[in-house]
């Protein structure tokens, strides 16, 4: 059961992921990373991470992707055009990502023990479970990636931030006045 | 628990469920189009059957029987997708809702269809995916008002999930379970003092989440993604025929399913009020009182959208987006800090 649920959801996410990069139009790349994130939860919730999959649906296909479609939707992005792609790419590309492919695949299989793995069943790593890992046993470096997501948000808005000469804010002051 | 029964059991909860819900979207719009006419002063459908109680019959069979326009220049696919995912995602999210006391036939729940851990999780993201469907219905129908709706949609409801989220983490916080049933156990306890509303002191979480819900419904006073004086209809001014009505029966339908929410969460779900005051009254009807106590709850959340309907005037754009970054998530972000010294203070670890 869960083997077969494993085998159709890890299909619809490599298909969304095939097909993300073969659509032309934007908004149907979009759609297709939702299907990828969504398949992606269901993977997590068959590992036994029901949590993880909850906030992979809300975080990643709720929150993101929405904002994916809202700029799309916005900037009425239309279809892209085709080119024929750098020789770089045909020539340095598909022989460097087969040679990684063969190499991840090698490492897998000869050292997979060592890698440690985890079980497809109907186990669940309960809520309380995964937070007393995350704030007690790895509470240094969760903080450490709460102050660095903190810096990426204070960044963004720094580069967003319009820099108007000083002399019109003074005017539109005086008016308000 | 054997497979068949589960099986079987699950079927039939799904369709009692879904046919329940169905029969309630539609006398929901009954209600609203009666209170609202009451509100205006007017008497609000009276003409088919008594009192104009077969009005929804007459409604569903009329845009049934309407033409289903596909207008030239629309983006086929998402523009039939749209009300299907719209539809999806509302119905999909009462699945872990418990209607009723824990009572086990065959080793089946009886009052709920999921009994997840996660249910509260579970409503947030279905919710959250259901965005797509006013989203995509906008941009697919390739009209600037329809785009206009959907684009302030998606803005607005991202902006209040932020909210309505982080008022339910008191509640949580509470419970120390995001398991719907758990959560209203805890309420339990006292009748109605023990409620979250009250005996919880999470009674600006409670505002705070009715206000975001409003707004993620797209009800008055947030209804701006179908403002009809500037927008025409909104996102769905290009559908007609069942794919508006779908449109129609997922709004009403995600009302239903706030109003479980805020009744599972702040009002103590299907407890009594009265707590054990009264002695038991045999096991039928201790079954059944339960799920009296939930549906007479979840009318007074629908009635309460009814009445602001019918009460306050539209928000403006920038007040609304105002509104929910500048007042509703700061309240709701020291409602959280409040509610976790208060529990840190006087609960051992």
């Amino acid at each position: 059961m869960h083997l077969v649920l494993f085998f159709i959801f890890g299909g619809f996410c490599v298909a969304g992921a095939l097909n993300l990069l073969l659509q032309r139009h934007p908004i149907n790349s979009a759609l297709s990373l939702i299907v990828v994130m969504t398949s992606l939860a269901v993977l997590y919730l068959l590992l036994g991470a029901e949590f993880l999959a909850a906030v992979q649906v809300i975080v990643y296909s709720g929150a993101i992707m929405v904002l994916f479609t809202f700029v799309i939707m916005l900037l009425n992005a239309q279809r892209e055009e085709r080119t024929h792609g750098s020789r770089a790419a045909y020539i340095l590309g598909f022989p460097g990502a087969a040679a990684l492919f063969a190499l991840l695949t090698f490492i897998f299989i000869s050292n997979g023990k060592s890698l440690g793995f985890a079980v497809l069943g109907p186990d669940m790593v309960s809520t309380s479970q995964l937070s007393s890992v995350l704030f007690r046993d790895l509470l240094l470096p969760f903080e450490v990636t709460s102050v660095l997501i903190l810096i990426a948000i204070l960044g963004a808005v720094a580069l967003a931030r319009h820099h108007e000469p000083h002399k019109d804010e003074s005017k539109t002051q005086g008016k308000e006045r | 628990m054997n497979f068949w029964w589960f099986l079987l059991l699950s079927i039939i909860k799904i369709a009692v469920v879904l046919v329940i819900l169905l029969t309630a979207v539609a006398y929901t719009v009954l209600l609203e189009r009666k209170v609202v006419g009451r509100i205006q002063n007017r008497w609000g459908p009276s003409r088919v059957g008594p009192f104009g109680l077969l009005q929804p019959l007459a409604d569903g069979l009329k845009l049934f029987l309407k033409e289903d326009l596909l207008p030239t220049a629309v983006y086929k696919p998402l523009y039939i997708l749209a009300p299907v995912i719209a539809l999806a995602c509302a119905l999909t999210s009462i699945a872990v809702v418990p209607f009723g006391a824990d009572i086990k036939f065959k080793g089946v729940d009886l009052f709920q269809i999921a009994n997840v851990n996660i249910g509260l999780l579970v409503i947030l993201a279905v919710t959250s995916v259901g965005v797509y469907g006013i989203a995509l219905s906008g941009w697919s129908s390739n009209n600037k008002y329809s785009l206009l709706g959907a684009l302030r949609s998606s803005a607005q409801l991202v902006s209040y999930e932020l909210a309505l989220g982080l008022s339910l983490v008191g509640v949580v916080l509470r419970a120390g379970s995001l398991n719907l049933r758990t959560i209203v156990d805890v309420q339990a306890t006292h009748g109605a003092l023990s409620w979250n509303i009250f005996g919880g002191f999470q009674i600006v979480a409670f505002f705070v989440y009715l206000t975001a819900a409003y707004a993620e419904t797209n009800r008055t006073p947030f209804d701006l993604p179908e403002a009809e004086s500037e927008l025409t209809a909104g996102y769905h001014t290009e559908y007609s025929s069942m794919k508006f009505a779908m449109f129609f029966m997922s709004e009403y339908a995600n009302m239903i399913t706030v109003s479980c929410v805020a009744t599972l969460l702040f009002l103590g779900g299907w407890s009594s009020p009265f707590g054990h005051l009264f002695p038991s009254f045999g096991p039928v009807i201790d079954a059944i009182l339960p799920v009296f106590w939930f549906v007479a709850k979840v009318f007074f959340f629908l009635f309460v959208y009814i009445w602001v309907r019918g009460t306050l005037p539209r928000f403006r754009y920038d007040q609304l987006m105002g509104f929910g970054w500048k007042v509703l998530l700061p309240v709701a972000i020291a409602n959280i800090v409040v509610t976790s010294l208060w529990l840190g203070f006087t609960r051992p670890l």
